[in-house]
């Protein structure tokens, strides 16, 4: 039943070798005949491409864990669950910048998400056509602002704001509650995670209003003509898109889980955990930065790098993560 | 036919830049916060003796390991290298190295509380006991009992520190650690400590905008970063009881007066130093030059340049906010220059 038509369809269709169609003999025979150069010397080129990738990877892991042996013999597991960084007495646990990074950044995600897909359902469904574009460029703009003028900002505006505005409000009104305790300095958790959230805004808009615009129309005409409202449509469209504003947003978490400068400016550096968003923090990418450059003994610089291997371990989760669930949810519901 | 000429012109242009002796160039690289002189000694040098000074300021820690791997001519350091790290430059490069002291700075506490303007006093007790978290409040006892006349606020008290490593905070708390033995006991000192209270500032920057943004903070900056940029700052109590603000004669009253301890090898911290106007958190910065250098050419010129700094460079040093060295420590220093191996 195989007829070359046939078998040279299933081969377009992608099963990894596409050798260019030869329709003398059976694939089979042919699979190691090199019939083209071109195309042979092509696909083992991006064969090596792809392969440098993915043991730059690994190689950067290995590299990481060898640089941060010494941490790792000492200390072993209870570097993750020790609070304690002092490099006078070379102990050090590095939970203060778990919490701090993973902190800072599911409070930016928790900001920033529900703006984020205000703005693209805005942009996809509600906007007037000569608005969109000026509009989507403006966030888009913010994706490029550097890092370190946000954090100029943040010292500057930002920080003011909030310790004399936001944080005395918050605390008078809902001083009960433990996140809205304690002193309030400017600087803090709360303020990372207002940077953050502003930096990781234009990646989930853009990436979700491509996604809703990707819906196809005849999901929003049949449900209004099943009689849906304008907001009931959106909802429908949301759920279809569901999987790809997942990603978005994993997308963004990534970007605040690795983000430096605009942090270590506003967050206080301080490694202690506490319950108040408005108390200093400290982030795994911040205390790279700072204390890199000038850690004299070698236990401080292998428990720097064991801190790199842990955000990069890290990120290396959230974004399995990701992948995992966005798979999960495609699966029983094939869209585009 | 264009581009052609375009490319002899330019070669031409680069040859003759080439004309004349192969001038000589020199690499170092190390601590930050002489690099305002050092550039304008370098700058100075190169115009008068053509010989070229490349300098790259990456932090007092970077300098000394340069030095260890020998990838750079000289090195430039806050604080001295520690016996280990000696032996370890005499294995890999088989060479002693010599501590040069260039200029002196100091470390000065600012602060920024309503109403109040300069003129605040600290002892090493109180100065400890805010940075160790025990005193928290202007207001305290401890504090208004040494600054009579002065309208403290009874406001708590918010620490600024360097969040990254730096020679500042090697010299601050290495005075600390003098005067204060709980400070010694809790925390100690390094370019890193672990603070017990405080908000972290990157850079004198990051301290000086914490402390102008927070009501009632106080931290430490260089002296040259204080005095440009016009911050408050306290006057300290010194080894002999006195307060005494950091002026360049106190910052030299400190060097003479820890001049007849001062060890050979010059590697030393004149922190909490004897003499009643000294300045008590003061120090040297080092250019660390190898004894035995395999280039005799370099050897030669690194001893005519420090040579000059000894001499004609300390008149620069008033001017960037820099603390020239006293006669003592010059003589001593000429003594270690000429003994750099070169014939």
């Amino acid at each position: 039943m195989a007829t070359p038509a046939i078998e040279t369809a299933q081969q377009i269709q992608g099963d990894g070798n596409f050798p260019a169609p030869s329709v003398s003999s059976s694939p089979r025979k042919n699979r190691w005949r090199i019939h083209n150069v071109g195309d042979f010397v092509f696909e083992n080129l991006t064969r090596l491409f792809g392969f440098v990738v993915f043991s730059l990877v690994f190689l950067m892991a290995f590299e990481m864990y060898r640089g941060s042996h010494l941490s790792i013999e000492k200390f072993g597991w209870s570097f993750l669950t020790t609070s304690t960084w002092d490099p006078v007495q070379d102990q050090f646990g590095a939970l203060p910048f778990i919490f701090g990074t993973l902190g800072s950044s599911l409070l930016a995600l928790l900001i920033a998400l529900p703006l984020s897909l205000g703005v693209a359902v805005f942009l996809s469904e509600l906007c007037p056509r000569w608005l969109e574009q000026p509009l989507s460029f403006v966030v888009e703009l913010l994706a490029a602002i550097p890092s370190i003028v946000y954090g100029l900002w943040g010292v500057f505006v930002l920080v003011p704001w909030l310790r004399i505005t936001v944080e005395p409000f918050l605390r008078k009104s809902l001083g009960y509650i433990p996140l809205f305790s304690g002193p309030a300095y400017g600087f803090g958790m709360l303020a990372s995670g207002l940077i953050l959230a502003i930096m990781v805004l234009p990646i989930i808009t853009s990436i979700s209003r491509d996604v809703l615009k990707s819906i196809p129309s005849l999901q929003r005409e049949a449900a209004f003509a099943l009689g849906a409202t304008r907001w009931e449509t959106t909802r429908i469209v949301l759920r279809s898109a569901r999987s790809g504003i997942l990603g978005a947003t994993l997308l963004g978490l990534g970007r605040a889980v690795g983000e430096t400068m605009a942090v270590t400016m506003v967050i206080g550096n301080r490694p202690e955990i506490a319950a108040s968003l408005f108390s200093p923090a400290y982030s795994m990418a911040s205390v790279l930065a700072n204390e890199f450059a000038e850690a004299t003994t070698e236990i401080y610089t292998h428990a720097l790098i064991e801190i790199a291997l842990v955000l990069f371990v890290i990120t290396v989760i959230l974004n399995a993560l990701a992948r995992l669930i966005v798979w999960s949810l495609t699966r029983k519901f094939k869209t585009a | 036919m264009k581009l052609r000429s375009f490319v002899l012109a330019m070669a031409a242009i680069a040859l003759m830049g080439q004309s004349g002796a192969a001038q000589l160039k020199l690499n170092g690289a190390g601590a930050t916060f002489p690099y305002v002189i050092y550039s304008k000694w370098f700058d100075v040098y190169h115009t008068k003796t053509g010989i070229e000074f490349n300098y790259q300021s990456i932090g007092s820690g970077g300098g000394i390991k340069q030095v260890i791997e020998g990838t750079v001519d000289f090195g430039a350091s806050d604080a001295p290298m520690t016996d280990d790290q000696l032996k370890q430059v005499l294995d890999k490069q088989g060479s002693e190295v010599l501590h040069i002291p260039t200029v002196m700075g100091a470390v000065v506490v600012t602060y920024s509380i309503p109403n109040v303007g300069k003129g605040l006093k600290l002892s090493p007790e109180v100065l400890s006991g805010i940075f160790l978290g025990e005193i928290t409040s202007w207001g305290d006892s401890k504090i208004t009992s040494i600054n009579q006349g002065m309208n403290l606020p009874d406001l708590p008290i918010v620490v600024a520190h360097r969040s990254d490593g730096s020679g500042t905070t090697n010299i601050f708390t290495d005075y600390l650690t003098k005067a204060s033995k709980p400070w010694a006991d809790k925390v100690g000192k390094g370019p890193s400590v672990n603070w017990p209270v405080g908000l972290g500032g990157k850079g004198n920057e990051g301290v000086a905008g914490l402390v102008k943004q927070s009501e009632g903070s106080i931290g430490y900056v260089e002296l040259a970063y204080a005095v440009q940029n016009k911050l408050p700052y306290a006057s300290l109590q010194n080894k002999a009881g006195n307060f005494v603000e950091p002026t360049f004669d106190a910052v030299a009253a400190a060097a003479a007066g820890s001049a007849k301890n001062l060890p050979d090898d010059l590697r030393v911290s004149i922190t909490n130093a004897d003499g009643k106007d000294s300045y008590p958190i003061s120090g040297f910065t080092w250019l660390l030059i190898y004894k035995n250098m395999k280039d005799n050419d370099k050897a030669e010129a690194v001893k005519k340049f420090l040579t000059w700094a000894m001499a004609d460079g300390q008149s620069y040093a008033k001017d960037l906010y820099y603390a020239p060295l006293p006669k003592e420590v010059l003589k001593m220093c000429e003594k270690k220059i000429a003994s750099i191996a070169s014939k």
